[in-house]
């Protein structure tokens, strides 16, 4: 046995050796590292920033007069407000809901946890128009609870509480997928100290496991609102796009769009682009801040 | 401290967009559910019904305008929105409100004068700068030398209504001959060069992508083309036959009696039909039946002979099925 160990770690050293003498990796050669580099960035621009720029210079096609004029428009505005303020529902609720769900399955053990875990996941797997759909069949006026709720006179779809449910539906994995993982990775030692020293639950939370995830939740905040701002498809099936009352503004750019106000719709996409543009922003700042938490961590771990 | 800061502004965003989501205040309000394309008419037309209104009853309206495809604004009707009117392109879209909630009644047809549909329109050709093809009539779509470009049958209604013009030019050049109409509209369909899925899909490509030598689709469409892109020079050819392409109207009875507004919701339809609204309408380059209206615009619309789907296929319903169902006659004609 030992031999054959001794053996194999002898071919191995000297396969090693052969390589790093005879063979260059793949992108070792200057002309292919340059031609890759050169590749990729030019994928990146025509595919990303040519569009991203487009959009501006759409926008401002007819100049500036004719983009506020646009962007300050009755309607616009309102979309502006709408999707803000569904944007601004969505994210404390599943702050909330994803805090309470990463906390629940990293730090208990109950049958059918990992069930849970998978099923957080299917507002991913299921297409948004398909999400739409499938809460206007039961909250619609013929649904199985819309019909009861119709009895008293509450109306959910087509209007901004049916917008909200399934912007919550739709971006309610973010802030968990960002918890879970980091959460598992940093075990439950601390808060099991905290509890031996008599602490309570709100103070185990607040002092122990919210210094801990912050950064991870900020993450998951910034994702949830981009998604929150940007999400169309769902929204468009249970949205009945009422001008000025149900529609959004990814639903108003379409909209604009179908009207042939084309400089309309690129004012209006340019305040999503600049949304998301932000969003960015906010992610890499928070990434970065992540790194150096981690690093942080590493260190005093050595 | 900084949480409270935090949660005032959070408190203040969602004031804030609560109150921009509040509808403006009037005395009262309707909600005019509407095919996609006809924003710009409704809001125009909905300033002037304001004021009608309030000259007729001291009161302030404000009307709601919901703008998508019209079978998609009449699937989400059935579904609970709760429309008082509907002013849509296609008459089988308020059918289906009957059919399918009895939201409408079975004779809202018999309503309204002129079988419910205040304006209407014909398809007419796009033509490129000079009309270097010289195409004047469905016969020249047939010819080898042209390529057309217009919407699926299969998944617009613009598109059905070319087809059904194309069909009716036929069944009158080739009376009582099936298969030579079979064969010209088979021909004709041949001449497609891309079958987009709307009418909006199919302008990118005539005028974007520059592809075919004619563009069919609504005449009120083609001239907002026109306005669309000056610098072009397309020209419009308006067929010396075409299709009546009805934009139907009707008040959503079930719906305006539970908001309390079927007598506005009858008044906001019927004021289409006044001499000030037609020339209203005219100016969103649709034709109207007042006559005084259409003396006042006669240069604008050419004289054209329309097709009417009773003519061409008896009704809306048999159109559907004999034509557009799976395994139908477009179905046949479109193998090649």
């Amino acid at each position: 046995m030992v031999d054959k160990g001794l053996t194999l770690k002898g071919l191995t050293i000297k396969d090693l050796t052969m390589r790093t003498s005879a063979h260059l990796r793949i992108g070792d050669q200057p002309w292919v590292k340059w031609s890759l580099i050169t590749l990729a960035l030019s994928l990146v621009t025509l595919l990303l920033l040519v569009p991203l720029f487009a959009i501006f210079a759409q926008a401002f096609s007819g100049g500036l007069e004719s983009y506020i004029a646009n962007v300050t428009d009755r309607f616009t505005l309102h979309a502006i407000g709408l999707t803000l303020f569904v944007a601004a529902l969505t994210v404390p609720i599943n702050l909330v809901f994803g805090v309470f769900l990463a906390w629940l399955v990293t730090r208990f053990e109950f049958p059918g946890r990992k069930l849970l875990i998978t099923l957080i996941d299917i507002p991913f797997a299921v297409s948004p128009v398909v999400a739409g759909l499938l809460y206007l069949l039961l909250y619609g006026s013929n649904g199985w609870i819309g019909s009861r709720l119709m009895d008293h006179d509450i109306q959910l779809m087509f209007s901004w509480p049916g917008i909200l449910m399934v912007t919550v539906f739709v971006t309610c994995p973010f802030v968990a997928r960002e918890l879970i993982p980091l959460m598992q990775q940093q075990g439950k030692e601390e808060e099991e100290a905290g509890v031996t020293l008599g602490a309570s639950g709100w103070q185990l939370f607040r002092r122990i496991t919210l210094p801990n995830i912050q950064w991870a939740l900020i993450y998951g905040v910034v994702l949830t609102n981009a998604r929150a701002v940007g999400e169309f498809g769902a929204v468009s099936v249970v949205s009945g796009n009422i001008r000025g009352e149900t529609n959004t503004l990814p639903l108003h750019v379409e909209l604009l769009y179908q009207d042939y106000n084309v400089v309309g719709a690129f004012a209006s996409s340019s305040l999503l682009a600049g949304i998301a543009l932000l969003t960015l922003f906010v992610k890499s700042f928070v990434e970065w801040r992540q790194a150096r938490q981690r690093q942080a961590l590493n260190e005093e771990e050595i | 401290m900084k949480t409270l800061k935090k949660a005032k502004t959070l408190v203040a965003a969602i004031v804030l967009g609560l109150g921009v989501s509040q509808v403006q205040a009037s005395d009262q309000s309707l909600l005019n559910s509407s095919y996609d394309i006809a924003r710009e008419l409704f809001a125009s037309y909905n300033e002037h019904f304001a004021q009608y209104w309030q000259e007729k009853t001291g009161q302030t309206v404000e009307v709601r305008q919901s703008h998508g495809g019209s079978s998609r604004q009449a699937q989400a009707i059935i579904e609970g929105l709760r429309a008082d009117v509907v002013t849509f392109n296609q008459v089988t879209d308020i059918d289906i409100l009957h059919q399918r909630g009895k939201l409408v009644p079975a004779d809202w047809r018999d309503q309204l004068p002129n079988a419910s549909s205040p304006y209407y329109s014909t398809m007419a050709y796009l033509v490129r700068e000079g009309n270097p093809k010289n195409i004047q009539n469905w016969d020249d779509l047939a010819r080898e030398d042209v390529s057309s470009v217009f919407p699926n049958p299969k998944t617009s209604g613009n598109g059905r209504y070319t087809y059904l013009a194309a069909y009716g030019y036929a069944q009158q050049a080739f009376p009582e001959d099936q298969e030579a109409i079979d064969s010209f509209v088979r021909t004709f369909l041949n001449r497609v060069a891309v079958f987009d899925t709307g009418g909006r899909g199919a302008t990118t490509t005539f005028v974007e992508r520059g592809i075919g030598d004619v563009l069919i689709t609504f005449e009120s469409e083609v001239n907002n083309i026109l306005a669309e892109f000056p610098d072009q020079n397309f020209e419009v050819v308006v067929p010396k036959v075409s299709f009546l392409a009805e934009f139907p109207v009707a008040v959503v009875e079930r719906h305006a009696q539970r908001n309390g507004n079927l007598e506005l919701a009858r008044a906001y339809l019927e004021e289409l039909y006044s001499e000030e609204a037609q020339r209203l309408l005219a100016g969103f380059n649709y034709r109207v039946h007042n006559e005084i209206v259409q003396q006042e615009f006669s240069e604008q619309f050419p004289e054209v002979e329309l097709l009417t789907i009773e003519q061409i296929a008896g009704s809306w319903d048999s159109a559907m099925e004999v034509h557009f169902a799976s395994g139908g006659k477009l179905d046949q004609l479109q193998r090649r």
